[in-house]
């Protein structure tokens, strides 16, 4: 049995980059057949989406446009990660905290990302700090709860270690304490980015005057389906670089230890 | 001279769940360990003696009584060295890092190499602990304890649970260590001849609460404990005397 297993598992994992290529070939074939059939200009095939992919990237504003949501991106995650693993560590490590602001999570965490962003806008108008501001605030409280579990897993043997040799506060934090919450980071930092890249693009929609969500505005008025497509899956794919580029290496160095 | 460690536990119970009696760990337990001596506390598993190291260690203020450690001769806080059951290494830290952590941020080079080869480590100095066998990482342990030059190093059952010929290296390790860097040395161990091979003196507590039911110093030459038959002979004239001892004092503790 276990042999068997252990070859299924080899065997997905040196055929998994042939697989994904295959399976997303697969998804092209259907999209441009089903496109061609319709034969409908509210479903552009995918040969004509990555025309206008290139055409807007060459003689048109997608690269810039591009650059500035990734931006808005870059600057809300970092506030979400920041703020929010720091309100997860206190609260994981704090019962008093914890039970103090609880509810106040709970409320922020079924609160609609549309709500955030209307409220944003009405108190502090349409301005580049309250978008940002509102995309973080929507994720902050995801973080949280993700490394209040890491907080609240911390290993005491090792903090007790640490107390005992007089190791110091910072140099705790650094090589005993965070170390234990990578694995809480990488999972907050994976979904954050996921959410905070969608938000970003309603914010755009709803109050900025550029990126990649303000395009996507107007080719909707235009009923433009074709720039629509080619607009999204060009953010889909920096994401997907992002991914591949930072997260993957990052968590491999962060886990070099383990055998 | 002052004693290295002056300890007068009177008494450390542990909360238990709402409505339960608390559990009463230790009573009464005091104890005095001059500089440079080397001290068993010899008692059965479940007895505190965890409890009282990490007392002694400070890791552990709830409790009533009083632990004083004698200053370094620099009038600065004695540095306590604490080898823990299991090792306690950083898994996310080589071997070196894992040593280098608990030495000033600025010490002189050589430092972590020199402990290193004093356990016969050097080449493991880039392995990460989960890549070490379990003899090995108690190795990193014990050189880490030592590295701080500590003035009282604690060691709580350091050997346990390991093969026959490991615990021997270990223990011929440890007093080498010892004596080529001299300290206070409080032992944890629930085995008896383990006791009478190191250390200078056995304290020798009841089962729970505990509390010192006996002190033997032990009058053999160390170089003379090799041979098994000296050891049996003395553990078996210690439990002749105290085993009534240890008894008793387990029957009439006063149940609350």
């Amino acid at each position: 049995m276990a042999t068997t297993a252990q070859r299924a598992s080899s065997w997905v994992a040196a055929s998994s980059l042939t697989q994904r290529i295959g399976s997303f070939a697969l998804f092209i074939a259907v999209w441009q057949i089903t496109a061609d059939a319709v034969h409908s200009r509210l479903l552009p095939s995918a040969s004509a989406v990555f025309m206008a992919l290139e055409q807007e990237s060459v003689n048109g504003p997608l690269l810039y446009q591009v650059g500035i949501t990734l931006a808005r991106v870059a600057a809300a995650f970092v506030i979400a990660m920041v703020v929010g693993t720091a309100i997860g560590i206190v609260m994981g490590r704090s019962k008093t905290v914890d039970a103090l602001f609880d509810s106040w999570l709970v409320l922020l965490l079924n609160l609609p990302a549309l709500v955030i962003i209307v409220l944003a806008y009405v108190w502090f108008g349409l301005t580049e700090a309250a978008a940002i501001g509102a995309v973080a605030v929507n994720k902050i409280p995801y973080t949280a709860v993700t490394l209040r579990e890491g907080a609240r897993a911390l290993d005491r043997n090792y903090s007790d270690m640490a107390a005992c040799f007089h190791v110091g506060r910072w140099r705790t934090l650094r090589h005993v304490i965070l170390p234990q919450l990578y694995p809480y980071t990488f999972a907050a930092a994976r979904s954050g980015l996921a959410l905070v890249w969608k938000i970003v693009l309603i914010v755009e929609l709803l109050g900025r005057s550029n990126g990649v969500g303000f395009e996507i505005q107007l080719y909707f008025q235009q009923f433009d389906v074709t720039r629509i497509l080619a607009y999204s899956i060009a953010f889909m794919v920096v994401i997907q670089v992002i991914e591949w580029a930072i997260f993957q290496p990052l968590e491999r160095h962060a886990g070099r230890w383990r055998p | 001279m002052t004693p290295a460690l002056i300890a007068e536990i009177r008494e450390k119970r542990y909360a238990r769940a709402r409505g339960a009696r608390p559990h009463m760990a230790l009573t009464g337990l005091s104890l005095q360990v001059a500089a440079g001596e080397f001290v068993a506390l010899v008692g059965p598993s479940g007895c505190g003696k965890t409890t009282f190291l990490n007392i002694v260690a400070g890791l552990d203020t709830d409790f009533s009584g009083e632990v004083q450690l004698a200053l370094r001769p620099d009038g600065r806080p004695a540095r306590v060295g604490y080898v823990f059951q299991e090792p306690r290494l950083l898994p996310w830290r080589t071997v070196y890092d894992n040593i280098a952590l608990v030495l000033p941020p600025h010490h002189p080079d050589g430092i972590v190499e020199g402990m290193l080869r004093a356990v016969g480590l050097a080449k493991a100095r880039d392995l990460y602990p989960p890549q070490l066998s379990v003899g090995m990482s108690r190795r990193v342990a014990i050189a880490r304890a030592f590295a701080i030059e500590p003035d009282l190093l604690l060691m709580d059952e350091p050997f346990v649970s390991l093969d026959h010929d490991t615990v021997e290296q270990l223990r011929e390790l440890l007093l080498t260590l010892w004596h080529a860097r001299p300290t206070t040395v409080l032992f944890v161990t629930h085995d008896m001849r383990e006791a009478l091979v190191l250390a200078d003196r056995l304290v020798l507590l009841s089962g729970t609460p505990g509390r010192v039911v006996a002190d033997v110093p032990v009058g053999l030459a160390r170089n003379r404990r090799q041979s098994g038959a000296e050891i049996e002979l003395l553990r078996d004239e210690i439990l002749r005397r105290h085993r009534e001892l240890i008894g008793a004092a387990a029957r009439t503790t006063p149940v609350e």
